[in-house]
């Protein structure tokens, strides 16, 4: 059990991964930072959630991933006129920018935190309105009240300011970027996101729950698949229903699948953000290759709306399971080729070395996690750590270096596109028999459960709440939350031009984040 | 070097024929060399694009990357993708436009030189998609600014974008 200092009553989450659930008081919740610091833990998401008319007021809500699985501590407030809570971005950074998105959505604070400026809210919606509280239906409009952002100045001489954004100089998600920089040199970097805020949990509790894994899968498109896994996952837990096998080892193979495809477009975008325009037309032709083979057998480039409540509403046939481990094949020996060219190369090697470091005491620290975490010396992979089928049989191996600078993250893509190579080629051919989907266990009325995934990015958690048959509340965390502010320290003391070499060595969500 | 140059010579040229732009979505094989000298004439230059991502979910931006790709060498047709909208010709948006992307679309959409072309990009651009209008979304891309053409699909393939972009172009012939 774990948090046993905690002395709270865990309840156990039915799903393939380990999760339990406690109701804590005030005094628990703040102790559990510490707790859960003092074991190595770490901050996985935090949310508020609206209760009121099901067990009291409000509830704040903070998932830590600890050695036994993820703990998901909810914090009852019973004072709705003026809800608030212990903070806990002083013990976990992390949650800072999710304690003020809570702010802005729910109206609750985090008392005494350092922070108190809005996240998500730009001022589309009035500071007093607060989306997901259950009196407000979602559709309302208010007259733009733009505010201006209170950026932390940085003075002294020769300083000045670049400011970047919302609208960047490519085919590029929106969001702004302040440098402060002299010369060539950043001093410092502060983000300002929420551009893309399009109220995906409001619009979850007008949505049917069988059909939310659609809206799930389009809160990152690049990250379709695991967003559709975990939601799935977490509606299956409240249905207490088992996908066969075969779904689940289908459900791994388009989840590796993404993982090489995302790898694949990155590797190429870096090459070229370091001048080697060579790297890009590799690359992005391999992506290609691989994205028409996607469509060929499941009959989407990115495999949207293919994991399906119940298992996924796609099959595999023997021919199309040779295509696929001839295209690995094809694939690897290009990318090996790739690799020794991209390790031979002098000036992309210049580039990449040293630049946009982020140490592994600082990614401990701040909570770096998922595949830049992996290039920082945090060897987390849900994958390794929590092995689900189909991952217990295979074996998985974890990608991980401790230089944290682009040429590390560089590093763990190539090896995490051959291990993934390794695993499809593997679930193709151990692939189980049986049915792909089974009809989902009629619904509990009410239930709570949630999904867990390692995602290309790193891990994607969903969050459900079902009352009278109906989503409550739906949360959907991307890994960008943790990773966003390490980008801010990976770029000091670099030059502006390594920006956006830096920034795509990362290649985070804006919409994941923004929601 | 030498490794460069082999692997771009043993790869070749992958370039594949481009498709027509009609507006009954038929699938014919254009010539580049008649798609560029449409372009010119219409033109009388090459087509230089805009991108907003007006909140969109990044997949519509995927398929945006992948025209550049070797397979599709949207440059290769005379159609190039730039960072002002004071060069562009043509403004793509993607997504459902966000109540906070609404300023940064009308700017850039007033930045651009007259006759200005757009092109909504995804079911999202086309209708508000899934998200539709709320708090938080304007819906489609028509509700902000005005729209010439809108590429149904989410997201919508590379040759359907294609499309939609030659589809615009004649639209002002």
């Amino acid at each position: 059990m774990p948090l046993v200092a905690l002395d709270c009553r865990f309840e156990t989450l039915p799903g393939p991964l380990p999760m339990q659930r406690a109701t804590v008081t005030r005094e628990q919740w703040r102790a559990a930072p510490a707790a859960v610091a003092e074991v190595g833990g770490r901050l996985v998401s935090l949310w508020g959630s609206d209760r009121r008319g099901l067990d009291g007021g409000f509830a704040v809500s903070a998932a830590y991933a600890l050695a036994e699985g993820l703990a998901w501590l909810s914090l009852p407030i019973a004072d709705a006129a003026q809800p608030s809570y212990p903070d806990i971005a002083r013990a976990f950074p992390a949650a800072g920018r999710m304690q003020r998105a809570c702010r802005d959505l729910l109206g609750l604070v985090a008392e005494d935190a350092v922070d108190q400026r809005p996240w998500l809210r730009h001022g589309a919606w009035p500071e007093d309105y607060f989306p997901l509280r259950r009196e407000h239906g979602g559709l309302e409009s208010f007259a733009a009240t733009p505010e201006s952002y209170p950026f932390v100045r940085v003075e002294g001489d020769g300083v000045h300011e670049i400011a970047v954004g919302p609208v960047h100089a490519g085919i590029i998600e929106p969001g702004h970027f302040r440098f402060a920089v002299v010369g060539e040199r950043v001093l410092r970097l502060e983000q300002h996101l929420g551009y893309t805020h399009k109220g995906i949990e409001k619009l979850f509790e007008s949505t049917a729950p069988l059909d939310g894994h659609r809206l799930a899968g389009r809160v990152s498109g690049d990250s379709t698949v695991a967003y559709a896994w975990a939601y799935c996952m977490a509606l299956e837990s409240i249905a207490a229903c088992r996908i066969s096998p075969r779904a689940s080892w289908l459900r791994a193979l388009l989840l590796e699948r993404e993982r090489v495809a995302n790898h694949l477009g990155d590797l190429g975008a870096l090459g070229n953000d370091a001048a080697l325009g060579f790297g890009l037309a590799q690359f992005s032709r391999l992506k290609e290759d691989w994205l028409r083979l996607n469509r060929e057998l499941f009959g989407h480039r990115f495999m949207m709306d293919r994991v399906v409540p119940g298992g996924v509403d796609v099959d595999l046939d023997a021919a199309g399971g040779e295509g696929i481990r001839r295209q690995c094949d094809a694939i690897e020996a290009e990318v090996r080729t790739l690799k020794e060219i991209y390790e031979g190369h002098g000036g992309l090697q210049d580039r990449f070395l040293t630049t946009g470091r982020v140490s592994p005491q600082l990614a401990g620290q701040l909570g770096l996690c998922g595949m830049a975490g992996r290039a920082s010396g945090e060897a987390s992979d849900l994958r390794m750590d929590f092995p689900w089928v189909p991952y217990d049989e295979l074996q998985a191996t974890m990608a991980s270096h401790r230089n944290g600078d682009v040429a590390a993250r560089v590093t763990v893509r190539f090896e995490e596109i051959f291990e993934s190579l390794r695993l499809i080629r593997e679930i193709v051919a151990r692939l189980p028999q049986g049915t792909p989907l089974v009809a989902l266990n009629p619904l509990p009325a009410n239930g709570i459960g949630a999904g867990w995934i390692e995602g290309w990015r790193g891990d994607v958690l969903v969050t459900m709440e079902l009352e009278a048959g109906a989503i409550r509340r739906c949360h959907c965390h991307d890994p960008s939350w943790q990773n966003w502010p390490l980008l801010e320290h990976a770029v000091m003391d670099n030059i502006v031009p390594d920006f956006p070499l830096i920034n795509k060595s990362f290649n985070l969500s804006y919409s994941g984040q923004d929601l | 070097m030498w490794h460069i140059l082999k692997q771009i010579v043993k790869n070749g040229l992958r370039t594949e024929p481009a498709p027509q732009g009609n507006d009954d979505w038929r699938v014919e094989r254009a010539e580049p060399e008649r798609i560029r000298a449409e372009l010119l004439a219409i033109l009388g230059r090459a087509l230089t694009i805009r991108l907003v991502d007006a909140g969109s979910c990044n997949g519509c931006e995927l398929e945006l990357n992948a025209l550049t790709n070797p397979y599709y060498n949207i440059e290769g047709l005379g159609i190039k993708f730039v960072a002002s909208p004071r060069h562009a010709d043509m403004l793509m948006v993607t997504g459902p436009v966000s109540r906070h992307m609404v300023v940064a679309l009308q700017r850039t959409w007033q930045a651009m030189p007259a006759p200005k072309l757009v092109v909504a990009v995804g079911d999202c651009g086309c209708t508000g998609g899934l998200f539709g209008e709320s708090y938080a979304s304007c819906g489609k891309v028509a509700n902000v600014i005005p729209v010439d053409v809108a590429i149904p699909g989410c997201p919508p393939p590379p040759l359907d974008l294609l499309r939609g972009i030659l589809t615009a172009i004649r639209s002002r012939k």
